[in-house]
């Protein structure tokens, strides 16, 4: 709630592209500092939009040199050989492309999209069945993605990869094997102590604004 | 889809988040998520520890020719446009898997008024169904292993309350409960189990080898 009020004044249904471009030329909102990191994603977000509204290659080119060998690295992490890792890489990244516009800045970074879609297509390739996916909201950014919304994600996200870092090697290696699909569902233990409670809490009012932005 | 009051515990989302849950389950999660702002919102947050995990997860010697090839790709595939909601009673992920809504499921009758219909069945899990008419109990039950129940239409009430449209119930080994459908409308649940149920009654329990509950 008290983000919604810090935010009621913000104009809606301005387009995703220049409300992106205003993200980045106004770097620190509300007098924090604007990590590398953040930086980083705020771009990844403008390159999204890009393709989105534009198909913008060299937008997409510059989001692939950076994800590609990380998508791959990950596919091989998860058990893929190297050449059903390029293939199933280039099939997330083929997708990324198609689905550029159902990307929602203010409920993931762009990095935990593309997880996503990797996870999925993981999944897809080891067990061959499309595995059962929640639906997508029928509703998207382009109604209303508040900047600062977008830019509060990204510090959400920032705080989370640096709490990751942070965690002893032993619970860290842990979280990466799960993500990676290593362990089984009964080895997963949800208390990951990291902090989770304040992006859960964005996510949900960023749904709560689109739900309401629609009725 | 504001007042869901039971959502599924974080260990099963992260299971999800993580792509490790039996396939019976993924089923009643994705149905539950599509349902539940706070669970997609729980699911999803637990999904950004994904990203940082990607971020960190090194790099690995991509094709040289990779760039140009996934353009080619994309080239050759159709745009994916917004879905639309599924209308109806079953959630899009259910409704792909039943091929259709409510009135395309081909039930089969168990006993006592109660219907089911199994979607899917493996060694890791089994999904159905479950029709209870409006008032009527299901057969005392207890079970090894993990049961969940999303309601998606009517409701039923046990010993942990009453349960409507959305909400999920988990429940562990051994505990013995007994669904009792409210009155007013029949009840439709989607139950995934990860073992055979133990059926206390003595009717019941002759009858599961033949039911497959």
């Amino acid at each position: 709630m008290l983000v919604a009020n810090d935010h009621a004044d913000q104009s809606h249904g301005q387009h995703l592209g220049s409300q992106m471009m205003a993200a980045i030329g106004n770097p620190e909102p509300r007098g924090k500092t604007v990590t590398a990191y953040e930086r980083t994603d705020a771009r990844w977000v403008t390159r999204m939009a890009a393709i989105a509204q534009d198909q913008d290659r060299k937008a997409f080119a510059e989001l692939f040199r950076h994800f590609a060998p990380r998508v791959k690295a990950f596919l091989m992490k998860s058990g893929a050989d190297e050449s059903l890792a390029e293939e199933c890489m280039q099939d997330v990244m083929a997708t990324l492309w198609h689905k550029s516009h159902l990307y929602d800045p203010s409920r993931a970074s762009v990095a935990t999209w593309i997880f996503t879609i990797a996870r999925n297509r993981k999944i897809d390739l080891l067990r061959r069945y499309a595995r059962p996916e929640p639906e997508e909201l029928p509703w998207g950014p382009e109604a209303a993605p508040d900047q600062a919304d977008v830019i509060a994600l990204q510090q959400d996200s920032t705080r989370l990869a640096e709490a990751i870092g942070k965690l002893p090697e032993k619970q860290r290696m842990l979280i990466q094997r799960a993500y990676f699909g290593d362990l089984t569902h009964s080895e997963i233990a949800a208390e990951t102590g990291l902090p989770l409670g304040t992006i859960k809490s964005r996510i949900r009012l960023a749904l709560e604004r689109l739900r309401h932005s629609m009725s | 889809m504001t007042d869901i009051k039971h959502n599924l515990p974080d260990d099963i989302l992260m299971g999800y988040a993580t792509g490790v849950l039996p396939r019976a389950f993924d089923l009643v999660v994705a149905s539950h998520v599509s349902l539940s702002d706070e669970s997609r919102a729980r699911l999803e947050s637990l999904e950004a520890i994904g990203g940082a995990v990607l971020e960190d997860a090194g790099t690995a010697d991509i094709a040289d020719d990779s760039l140009q090839q996934t353009l080619a790709k994309i080239g050759g595939m159709d745009p994916i446009r917004r879905p639309v909601s599924a209308s109806g009673v079953f959630p899009t992920p259910l409704q792909d898997t039943v091929g259709g809504d409510e009135d395309a499921v081909r039930w089969r009758s168990v006993g006592r008024g109660v219907k089911q219909c199994v979607l899917h069945s493996d060694e890791d899990g089994t999904a159905r169904l479950l029709l209870i008419p409006a008032g009527r109990a299901m057969p005392a039950h207890s079970h090894h292993g993990t049961e969940m129940t999303l309601v998606l239409k009517g409701a039923f009430r046990d010993e942990d309350g009453v349960f409507a449209r959305g909400d999920i119930e988990v429940a562990d080994t051994e505990i013995n409960h007994q669904p009792i459908a409210e009155p007013g409308e029949d009840c439709i649940c989607l139950v995934a189990t990860d073992a055979k149920l133990k059926f206390q009654g003595l009717l019941p329990r002759l009858a599961q080898p033949f039911v497959g509950i």
